[in-house]
């Protein structure tokens, strides 16, 4: 097959069906922070990146991936921050892959907070 | 297509490679397959950063995390510490000079926070050998709108808006030049790039070929459309192996695409080029001389008029551009003339790719506004000098170019008052010294290259800048008589205004402005047979800091042939015509008031 590009138009098209490509390199993306210090692996946080990880890539999301370390809030652990650039960080506690799945769906693809699992919110 | 929860780019420009980049990929590589993280972290290949003086480099997105001078013990420390518990490895982040702070992110690093990139936007970012990661940086809209939204003669103007004179040393406006090659009427057309980089020191070129190549072939395709050429060629000296090499599956990938061929972009439009390889003799990189390369004859330059946008390659027109022209070019069309040329100052627009040597903590590359001064280039992004030296002086534009003293450290960068100063743009090589370098020497290095590099086809250039050569070496030995400065003045003017080829007509810079502003040097040479700088050896001789000297007397009695003059109570002094200039005074000497000058 053919690799040829036939208009601008075409071009502007691949463009943006290869975005993924550079993404984790760009700085102006939605931004997830989870809790990887030793409390937070033994509670489960590696499922729950690589289950955010699966999700992010169904949804076809542009979204950077980054860990921290513990935060003095074990007993609420997981835990997972969301960053929307200009809009603050939103903390959300005992996060399940379940949870998860659903922080994918509706925060980060739609725009709507999770409620039942915020723990913290901190405005820019 | 799967998202990556990381990239880890390895700069692999050769500056990285040759302190050991592949081998901490493969360290890399074989981590993430070990910890079973491949699926999670991708690992890419990049062009030079800048920074080589820190290579191996590696940068861990998303965070942008600078790690530098790596070892492949490094590795394991990263993957464990960094990828899989998120915490940044401390010991393996930049360290600025003069200070204790280690720094997480790229951008953060002061010689990349002054930096404005533009013909370096990609280099270390995208993989130079994917021509998607080009595209979803916007590559190749440029050629996009020109060709199916402009006329050539639009294209044209808006490259004169813009304000882009030629990175390649002249300084010429582009917009212009390319206006000569498309009014000549003709059947057949070239654009050349030229990546012959014949200045010592200086690899901003091979950079962008290494790090970003399909910036230079969409530059020339564009060039190509703008003037009526339908064929181009790149001129690269055979040197630059990766560059070629990459260069090469740039134009494979592009030809794939149909960037380059036939009916290109659905246009109409037909461009095709291909790769010279240049075998590196310096005047080759003067434009007639190259395409007596390129036609297989030697190169060697001839009279011009005829200007190649008249009689070119193989008698067609033809239009000549420096690489780092040409990765300028997508840009200007992206992001707009008005862009463009509200960046830098009245008449010289844009940024200047720089490669700071010498005497300097930051060496590599930095691309920089045009207009900054030479002190933000040298403090700001360059770090300042090594070990607390003083600076001394700075020479602008490599073997063409000239030296600016340290009050014209306030001058602003830029093509008109470089050449003002008696320096000059050239290519952007920026070598900075210190009080320990001797002026003289430096010209007789720089004459040095020159006088190897004349093709010999004028008798000023071949035989002038031999005596130049002569009289500078006889200098440095100690042997300079009355009347050679004003016999380096006379010969150093007549061969700027007789010779036929632009490297005669900048030979006799570096002597010329050294003489300008550092003429005193040149007289404690030839008058005092002492060098200030203590650089020359013939000349080296030792002096007692008189303020520092305690009157010990205890440099006298080890003075091997008794040089020096003292009793206690009194200064003493070193009698230059006696010293040998062993250096035991100076290792015995407990007040450090012994010193070369
Ligand atoms: C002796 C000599 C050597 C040159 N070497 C180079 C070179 O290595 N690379 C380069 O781009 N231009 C070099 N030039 C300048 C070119 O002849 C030419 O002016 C330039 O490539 C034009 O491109 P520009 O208008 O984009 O700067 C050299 C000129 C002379 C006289
Ligand atoms: S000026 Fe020098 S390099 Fe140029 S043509 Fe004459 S001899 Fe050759
Ligand atoms: S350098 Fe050697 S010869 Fe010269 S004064 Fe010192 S000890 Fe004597
Ligand atoms: S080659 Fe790696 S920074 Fe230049
Ligand atoms: S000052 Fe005299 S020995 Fe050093």
């Amino acid at each position: 097959m053919s690799k040829k590009i036939k208009s601008l138009e075409d071009l502007r098209k691949l463009r943006q069906e290869k975005e993924k490509l550079t993404s984790p390199r760009e700085g102006d993306n939605i931004q997830v922070i989870i809790g990887m210090g030793t409390c937070g692996i033994a509670a489960g946080a590696r499922d729950v990146m690589l289950t955010l990880l699966d999700e992010i890539n169904r949804h076809n999301l542009k979204v950077n991936v980054t860990q921290t370390g513990c935060i003095g809030m074990c007993e609420k652990e997981p835990l997972l921050d969301v960053v929307v650039p200009g809009e603050g960080r939103i903390t959300y506690g005992k996060v399940t892959q379940d949870v998860v799945k659903q922080i994918v769906s509706q925060h980060l693809a739609n725009g709507q907070i999770v409620k039942q699992n915020v723990v913290g919110k901190i405005e820019e | 297509m799967e998202l990556y929860r990381g990239h880890i780019l390895i700069c692999s420009g050769t500056g990285c490679i040759s302190s050991g980049a592949n081998s901490i990929k493969a360290a890399f590589e074989k981590q993430l397959a070990e910890k079973d993280l491949s699926g999670e972290f991708k690992l890419i290949e990049t062009g030079c950063h800048g920074f080589c003086e820190m290579g191996p480099i590696a940068i861990v997105y998303p965070e942008g995390t600078f790690y530098c001078r790596l070892e492949n013990e490094d590795v394991e420390t990263i993957v464990e510490e960094h990828l899989i518990k998120g915490r940044l490895v401390k010991e393996k982040l930049y360290n600025p000079p003069h200070s204790e702070d280690k720094i997480p992110s790229y951008k953060e690093i002061d010689f990349y926070k002054k930096q404005h990139r533009i013909a370096l936007r990609n280099c270390g970012y995208v993989n130079p050998e994917d021509i998607d990661e080009y595209i979803v940086k916007g590559g190749y809209e440029a050629l996009g709108k020109v060709l199916s939204e402009m006329s050539p003669s639009q294209a044209i103007e808006e490259m004169k808006k813009s304000g882009l004179r030629g990175r390649g040393g002249g300084g010429f406006p582009t917009g212009l030049k390319w206006e000569f090659a498309s009014k000549t009427e003709s059947d057949k057309k070239y654009m050349i790039c030229n990546a012959d980089e014949g200045d010592p020191g200086a690899f901003m070129d091979r950079s962008i070929l290494e790090g970003d190549p399909h910036s230079i072939i969409e530059g020339m395709v564009i060039g190509g459309y703008a003037t009526g050429a339908d064929e181009g060629y790149v001129y690269i000296r055979a040197e630059y192996p990766l560059a070629i090499n990459r260069l090469k599956t740039a134009l494979a990938q592009a030809k794939e695409y149909g960037m380059l061929g036939e009916n290109i972009l659905g246009t109409g439009f037909n461009f095709e080029l291909h790769i010279k390889e240049g075998a590196g003799a310096f005047v080759c990189g003067e434009e007639t001389a190259l395409m007596h390369s390129i036609e297989g004859k030697r190169g060697m330059p001839r009279p011009r008029p005829p200007f190649p946008a008249v009689k070119g390659l193989w008698g067609k027109p033809s239009n000549i551009n420096n690489v780092e022209t040409f990765a300028n070019v997508p840009v200007i069309f992206e992001k707009g003339a008005d862009w463009f040329a509200s960046l830098g100052t009245e008449k010289s627009k844009g940024t200047k790719v720089f490669a700071l040597t010498g005497k300097i903590n930051n060496t590599g590359l930095a691309e920089v506004p045009m207009g900054i001064s030479v002190r933000e280039i040298i403090y700001d992004i360059g770090g300042g000098i090594t070990n607390d030296k003083k600076f001394k002086a700075v020479q602008i534009g490599g073997p063409s170019g000239g030296c600016l003293p340290e009050d014209l450290i306030d001058l602003p960068v830029d093509y008109d008052s470089l050449i003002e100063a008696g320096a000059m743009m050239g290519s952007g090589g920026l070598v900075v010294m210190d009080e320990e370098t001797c002026m003289v020497d430096l010209a007789r290095f720089f004459l040095n290259f020159t006088q190897d590099e004349s093709c010999g086809k004028c008798t000023p250039c071949r035989e002038g800048t031999k005596r130049m050569l002569e009289i500078l070496e006889r200098i440095v030995d100690g042997k300079g008589q009355d009347g050679d400065i004003e016999l380096l003045e006379e010969l150093g003017e007549t061969i700027k205004t007789t010779s036929l080829c632009g490297l005669g007509q900048t030979a006799p810079n570096p002597v010329l402005s050294t003489l300008k502003y550092f003429r005193d040097e040149y007289e404690a040479h030839i008058h005092d047979g002492r060098c200030p700088a203590g650089a020359c050896s013939a000349l080296a001789k030792y002096v007692i800091d008189q303020e520092k000297c305690k009157k010990c007397t205890l440099c006298t009695k080890v003075c091997p042939v008794s040089a020096i003059e003292g009793k206690p109570k009194e200064v003493h002094k070193i009698d230059p015509n006696v010293c040998t200039a062993c250096g035991v005074c100076v290792d015995t000497c407990k007040f450090d008031a012994i010193k070369k000058g």
